[in-house]
């Protein structure tokens, strides 16, 4: 079934594939985002409790959901790993990790920023909050573990392992709204069949969304390629391509 | 147009600090990552265009000892 896959656990070809994806995940960003945040920031209308303040929601939102769909991609990737003993999936894994950190930084700070005129506090130990703070920890700690290891392979294994344990995390953080009383609000574009937010507010929100995905491809791409070649800086394959660009 | 002019939307309706402090930090560390793979990349490269310049010299001196 996945027999297709099995090329690409060589890395000169997953390498190869990196560069063949990357012009789709940029555009998609550029694109997403241009759209999504300049339709966000200048032609939604103001929210009818929060003012402009809401604004904020076109970064929160796309980074809070996609810090924890990075995490559950990097999951699957350490898994991947795990079963089939590939290296080009741990890799894969280690790349997502700072993407992934990064997104979650941005969810948090942004939450903040937005926590502080709504709320009047900059940080709450809510559960939403904290359980979000978590999963930056989380992250941090599997590239904390994976860089500790001397030998790669070693690395993958011990940092999928916690990777796949933290999965926890994601359902607490998403019915974290739910489960407890928070001061954060609750979903409102994914309650299924009744999303509680304007269509004026929701478009450029899933294209920011769409945007984000963009822009965490193609961080995910830089990075594994650069994974990929201190992996394998003493292959033939490697020394040839870095000295090409060197001389170009 | 939500707004009416430009220091309308720079004021965001007295919100301005919050909104482009979270806008603002946001890009600068979605930059500073990106700053942050270009370097590991030169270094890499760097790395390995010395390695060779190195194995090079080795050869070259292999080469005028046996002369």
């Amino acid at each position: 079934m996945f027999v297709w896959l099995h090329p690409y656990a060589k890395t000169e070809r997953a390498y190869a594939l990196c560069n063949t994806l990357m012009p789709y995940f940029l555009s998609a960003a550029i694109l997403g985002l241009s759209v999504g945040l300049v339709w966000g920031m200048l032609f939604a209308p103001a929210d009818y409790q929060q003012g402009d303040s809401f604004r904020i929601i076109y970064i929160h939102v796309p980074s809070a959901i996609l810090s924890m769909g990075t995490y559950v991609a990097m999951a699957i990737a350490g898994l991947v790993g795990l079963v089939w003993q590939w290296k080009t999936a741990y890799m894969s894994m280690i790349a997502m990790a700072p993407v992934g950190a990064l997104m979650c930084f941005i969810s948090l700070f942004t939450g903040a920023a937005w926590g502080k005129p709504m709320w009047g506090t900059w940080w709450i130990w809510d559960a939403r909050l904290t359980s979000q703070l978590i999963l930056l920890f989380l992250y941090l700690g599997v590239m904390a573990l994976y860089y500790a290891f001397n030998d790669r392979q070693q690395a993958g294994k011990a940092a999928a392992i916690i990777a796949l344990i933290g999965v926890i995390n994601i359902p607490i953080i998403h019915y974290s709204v739910e489960w407890w009383n928070t001061l954060h609000q609750g979903s409102t574009i994914t309650k299924i069949g009744k999303p509680s937010i304007a269509p004026s507010m929701k478009w450029p929100l899933l294209i920011s969304i769409a945007g984000f995905m963009g822009l965490i491809g193609t961080l995910t791409l830089m990075q594994l390629k650069n994974v990929i070649i201190e992996r394998e800086l003493h292959r033939p394959w490697v020394k040839q391509l870095l000295s090409e660009q060197e001389t170009k | 147009m939500a707004f009416d002019s430009f220091a309308d939307f720079i004021a965001m309706g007295g919100y301005g600090f919050f909104v482009w402090l979270s806008y603002g930090v946001s890009f600068l560390s979605i930059v500073l990552y990106i700053t942050y793979i270009k370097r590991q990349k030169r270094q890499l490269t760097q790395h390995v265009v010395a390695e060779q310049a190195r194995e090079a010299r080795i050869a070259a001196a292999k080469q005028s000892q046996e002369k």
